[in-house]
């Protein structure tokens, strides 16, 4: 639904050059809701303007919905009948809402269609429609001055909805709110993409914003793409940080001659009881150091860090047993000095 | 003087500067409203950005501030006189009261939009909006208190305006003090027009101050 190839973009300052962007190829598959996760400078916001042309990326190209919008685009810094066209086929919603304070919450949603130029009546009953979908029917008449931040960010969704687009570019929509309403924001993007069959780009510094609504994540760092694929795809990708960083797992032995293995279920094998099996086939002990866990569809994803007793070279059936149910079993050398690298920020979000 | 015979003269000249400052107003407003809004339009990060343009209207509307009125008010007489026909009498005023006020105006306006949050520019602009849907739509809307305030603000200044105007062949309250408060050593006269010209100057700014505040409440805290 969006593929970017070799996007590139290049900032001039005071005759420097920054680049904000590096080569970046994303393919973001209709239907999805697909999370772009980095720190503050990774180029994520660049990335977001440059999917609708707000920002003019230096090289390369930009097709949303099979139009190459970098061809619509032209040369000139104005944007032409057909880019704006385009653009109003594509939804995006703001960290700061950006509602216009003059305007009551209605005229706001209407200001899509106004652009549109979509008829007085038309206007206001689309607008109502889309105040009802996202659950603020009652608020048509108030100013944005007079709602909560939520609440301000449903008008701000409902505005992005106006147009019918396909696609929905989340610009950190949740980043200015408190953990409750993140919730209730990104479960209503979810609800819409669902019920609308809608794409949604979202980017945010948050790993909890991809880990609740996101099918496919990307990773940025310093203006390059370092990892991208599905939540599952992720997983089944060895040493990948994202997989790392959505399912944190910790833990560690809990004395001499254990074995510390790392289980990644990458939802690829059907839910079975894996390892209580492994206990009652082998009669072993196992206990279970820390897990980040979700069930999806029935499926299992997620890693798990587990505990066996005696040295690796008495465990080696039983990790075998472990790689034919079709789980990715890494053994953790846990010595001293490995534990501390694994970093307190990680050890601390397991122990949760 | 007595009264019944400085109540004529008085308002005859209240009469002439109100119509002096009201039709110069609305010709400052219809001139300085674009070229505000295109300062900032063509400005550094502007949606039109073009510096060499931007640079000069910037320098033309600096000489334009910087220029005494009284010095504008002659050097202009020959344009007045093309423009209007004659170069006294309040209409003909209204040539270089708007010129004069014009360049003070549009620097207001730049100021005012340029307070507009560059976010809902993008937003309107995500939505496909064209520049002149953005002017329309979000920074015009947007900057109305402060617009309104300028406009205020520039009443006034062309209130003050127009009683110079009145030394050099306008008509008005302020000719009305000079040849007959001042040459005529009439202090009471005098100071009657500076009371009405105090309660002009009240009375706009009252007016002003009260749009600014309905609006500005509008979409603020309830």
């Amino acid at each position: 639904m969006i593929t970017t190839t070799g996007l590139t973009k290049v900032y001039q300052s005071r005759g420097r050059e920054v680049t904000a962007l590096d080569d970046v190829d994303l393919q973001v598959r209709e239907g999805e809701v697909f999370g772009v996760i980095g720190q503050s400078g990774a180029g994520k916001s660049s990335l977001i303007r440059c999917v609708n042309l707000l920002e003019r990326p230096t090289s390369g190209t930009v097709t949303v919905d099979g139009r190459d919008l970098t061809a619509l685009a032209g040369r000139g810094r104005r944007a032409g009948k057909e880019l704006r066209e385009a653009r109003s086929r594509i939804g995006m919603v703001f960290q700061h809402f950006n509602l216009l304070s003059s305007r009551t919450v209605q005229d706001n949603v209407e200001l899509p269609l106004e652009i549109l130029k979509v008829s007085g009546a038309e206007r206001s009953r689309k607008a109502l429609e889309l105040l009802d979908l996202v659950g603020l029917a009652d608020k048509a008449r108030a100013y944005p001055g007079q709602l909560s931040g939520g609440q301000k960010q449903r008008v701000g969704i409902a505005r992005a909805l106006a147009g019918d687009p396909k696609v929905l570019l989340s610009d950190e929509a949740t980043s200015a709110l408190d953990p409750e309403t993140t919730r209730s924001i990104l479960t209503l993007l979810r609800e819409l993409n669902r019920a609308l069959g809608l794409t949604v780009l979202l980017i945010t510094h948050e790993m909890d914003v991809v880990k609740t609504v996101c099918d496919s994540a990307a990773l940025m760092k310093k203006g390059k793409v370092v990892e991208s694929g599905t939540v599952s795809e992720l997983l089944a990708t060895p040493g990948s940080e994202l997989a790392r960083e959505l399912f944190p797992v910790g833990g560690h032995a809990s004395g001499p001659d254990r074995t510390v293995l790392d289980v990644t279920f990458h939802g690829e094998t059907a839910t079975q009881p894996v390892i209580s099996q492994l206990s009652r086939t082998y009669n072993i002990d196992i206990s279970i150091l820390g897990a980040a866990m979700d069930t999806v569809g029935g499926r299992q994803i997620g890693r798990m860090r587990i505990e066996l007793p005696g040295p690796y070279e008495e465990n080696v059936v039983p990790v075998g047993f472990l790689r034919e149910q079709g789980l990715q079993i890494d053994v953790v050398d846990d010595d001293p000095s490995a534990a501390a690298a694994d970093g307190p920020a990680l050890a601390e979000e397991a122990a949760e | 003087m007595t009264w019944s015979e400085m109540q004529p003269l008085l308002q005859q000249g209240t009469v002439d500067t109100l119509y002096m400052v009201l039709w110069s107003t609305l010709v400052t407003v219809l001139g300085g409203l674009p070229l505000g809004v295109f300062l900032v339009l063509t400005d550094k990060g502007g949606l039109l950005q073009n510096l060499p343009v931007n640079r000069v209207f910037g320098v033309i509307v600096n000489i334009g501030r910087s220029l005494p009125f009284m010095i504008l008010l002659i050097a202009l007489i020959p344009f007045t006189q093309f423009v209007v026909g004659t170069f006294i009498g309040p209409t003909a005023m209204i040539v270089p009261l708007a010129v004069g006020a014009i360049p003070f105006f549009a620097r207001l306006v730049e100021t005012a939009v340029r307070e507009v949050d560059h976010g809902l520019v993008e937003a309107v602009q995500s939505m496909g909006g064209s520049i002149p849907a953005v002017v329309r739509k979000v920074l015009l809307p947007q900057a109305l208190p402060s617009l309104v305030s300028a406009v205020t603000t520039t009443v006034i200044v062309l209130v003050g305006y127009s009683a110079m105007a009145g030394a050099v062949g306008g008509e008005g309250l302020g000719s009305k003090a000079v040849t007959y408060g001042f040459q005529r050593f009439e202090t009471q006269f005098m100071l009657i027009t500076v009371v009405i010209l105090i309660a002009i100057v009240t009375a706009v700014q009252l007016i002003g101050d009260t749009a600014v505040r309905l609006l500005a409440r509008r979409g603020r805290a309830a």
